[in-house]
Order: structure tokens, then sequence, then C-alpha cells
């Protein structure tokens, strides 16, 4: 290697470090004000654990407990709404203090406007039924399955319901085997007792 | 709302995101080796922005960091000849705590002011080459031109720089 080149190889690097902070939050800022930005994403701390909502323009699409890894997360909604999604906490935050409110008992429903993009086929009518179940009540897999359409179809509401992609906003933990058994939870048993004591409607059996 | 919503894309499209958090680090040094501080901040801005805006009509995915230096490598271009066409207006618009940083001064500064003069297909050869350590079929891909091509312009840009720091 000559001289030059050698020199040409000691890039100097004197300079201030890339902030990526200040990158990221001026990048959503202006993509956002482009518009350029289809899908926002920050995440959440709450009782339940690290919370990641996700918001389009037309309102709170994707919401994930701890356990679903945040690469597939990112993937599925690059995928099924749109690649254009950025990491910024600000256009998520009406969505993070309504959630904040509601763990604190300060909320019994969300205003958050709801964007069903990532709902399909049969779980539209299940879901959509779901969201309207108050707080304080509990309802059934075969109920929901009537609301949308198919009395008979309890097992597939419970697998629609499975696949909610919006839990808490969109109370599929309202929704308990008819016998009073608690039924499923994408998130786990123990976040759907929780959810189900913080509205006073956890079953006494509480299985 | 606009935007290509629940489209069949062609190509399986990586979330932005994940683009930006691979990438910020090295496009940010070769910015700063092909225009220095600060405007490899701004230019790496302009280089995300842009790809952002043509993101989605990509028909292509195998290259997504090749296609970054691309842009980064054009951002870089514009930044200069705006430097060239107003060198006195550095500081307008810069923001007063950019101000309060003390102005960087590069080690081997000389050299570096000229690399900024050379073409900016050999300004960006050369620093995939060396500051990258680059085989020269790698700097052919990030540049998105053939293996010929990139080694003519890092022995361009080498005769260049030797007659311009040999004055």
């Amino acid at each position: 290697m000559t001289d030059l080149e050698q020199r040409l190889a000691n890039l100097p690097d004197a300079g201030p470090a890339l902030d990526l902070d200040r990158l990221q939050a001026e990048l959503a800022r202006r993509a956002s004000r482009a518009g350029l930005l289809d899908v926002a994403y920050a995440s959440a701390d709450s009782p339940l654990g690290k919370l990641t909502v996700f918001v389009t323009r037309r309102g709170l699409v994707r919401m994930a407990y701890e356990n679903e890894p945040d690469d597939l997360l990112l993937e599925e909604l690059a995928e099924g709404v749109s690649p254009r999604l950025l990491r910024d906490p600000r256009r998520t935050d009406a969505a993070r203090s309504e959630l904040e409110e509601y763990f604190e008992g300060h909320r019994r429903s969300f205003d958050l406007p709801i964007d069903w993009s990532l709902v399909h086929g049969f779980a539209v009518g299940v879901l959509q039924a779901t969201a309207r179940v108050p707080f304080g009540e509990v309802t059934s897999y075969g109920e929901m399955a009537a609301e949308a359409g198919s009395p008979r179809a309890a097992r597939a509401a419970g697998n629609a319901l499975g696949s909610n992609p919006i839990p808490i906003v969109v109370p599929c933990h309202r929704v308990l085997h008819a016998d009073g058994g608690l039924g499923g939870y994408s998130g786990g048993l123990d976040r759907k007792r929780f959810l189900l004591h913080l509205e006073g409607t956890l079953p006494a059996s509480g299985r | 709302m606009a935007g290509p919503r629940n489209v069949q894309y062609s190509v399986r499209l990586p979330p932005f995101q994940s683009l930006v958090d691979a990438h910020a680090g090295e496009l940010h040094r070769f910015l700063v080796a092909c225009v220095g501080y600060p405007d490899a901040e701004d230019c790496l801005q302009e280089t995300f922005l842009s790809a952002l805006r043509a993101y989605p009509r990509l028909e292509r995915a195998e290259n997504l960091r090749g296609w970054l230096y691309l842009i980064a490598h054009r951002k870089a271009t514009d930044a200069i000849r705006r430097r060239q066409r107003h060198p006195l207006s550095d500081l307008d618009g810069v923001p007063p705590e950019r101000l309060a940083v003390p102005a960087t001064r590069l080690a081997d500064d000389g050299l570096w002011g000229a690399v900024r003069r050379l073409p900016s297909k050999q300004r960006a050869a050369l620093v995939h080459r060396f500051v990258f350590d680059l085989a020269y079929r790698d700097v052919a891909a990030r540049m998105g031109v053939s293996e010929e091509a990139a080694r003519q312009n890092v022995s361009a840009g080498l005769r260049r720089l030797r007659l311009e720091v040999s004055r």
C-alpha cells in the first residue's frame, strides 16, 4: 500500500460521533411532514411489561406484548401495511397516554381510532363485535360468533380472537368460555387474569 | 389514507427502520469522508428521506445497501456543488447549537480537501476502496458500476490526488 493509500485508509474520526437519536427524531419528523411515514411505532412500559404500539394515519393498527420479537413484528407490519415504517415516539404519544390512563384505572374506554388493516375475513366481524364489549362486562366465544353472523362458529371465533392484532384496546380478554372458564389468550393467561381483575370481572374460579 | 396500503408488492421490502438501524453508521462514515462535518449528518438525513420516498416503488431488494450508497453518493455530490457555489454562506441556516460546536478540523485536512475536489465517482470509489477497505468487486456493487469501471475510477482518483498533494 502506498503512502497515499495509507493516509486515505486513516479516515480521521476526530469529529463528533453520529447522534443516532437526533437522526431518528429528525428523520421521523420530516418523513411524517412529507407524508412518507405510513407506520410509526414506539414502545411503552405497562404493568404487563413492554408494549409496542403501531399507528397509521387511520389509527391504532397493532399492539404487541413483549413476547413477540421486534424483528418479526416489524416484518409483519412492513408486509401487511407498508414498509414505510419508522420508530417515532411522538406519533404514538396519544395511544401510549390512553394506555397509561387505562392501567391507572382512569379510563374505561379508548378514544383511539382503530385501523383494521391487519384483520381479514371472518375475524373482522368477530373483532369488531369484541370492540363493542364494554369495560366491566364479559361475553362468550359463541356470542361473538353469533354477532359475526355464525352462531355455531365458536371455535372459529376463538381463532379470530387468538389472532387479535390489537389486544387490550380490542378487548379480547373480555371473551370467556360459556361455562365461565377463562379460555385462551395470546399474551398468556396471566395477562388475561390481570386485565379482568383490573376491570373487576375476573370470575371467582379464575380458571 | 394515501399511500400504498394492502398492495401486493412484487418484492418483499424489509421495514425501513431496519435499514436505518443497519446502515446509518456506515453511511455516515462514508459521508464524512466525502463531505466532512457537519454536512455529513445533513446528507445522511437527505439520503434516508429520498430513499423512503422511492422505497415502495423499488423493483428489486437484493442490494438495498448498494442502493443507499448510491443515494448517499448523489447527496454528497449535491452538497459539494452547493458548497462550491455558495462558499460564504456556510453558516446560513445553521442552528445556533451547531455553531457552539467548535469547527472540526480533520487531521490530514489538505488531503481530504483534495478528495472533496475530485470528480464524484472517483471520490466515492476511493472512499469505498481505502476507507472501507473493500475489494473492487464490492466497490463496484456499492457504486452500481462494473468492476472494471470501479478500478478505473480508483486509479484515476489516485493519480489526480497524487498530483494535487505533491504540489
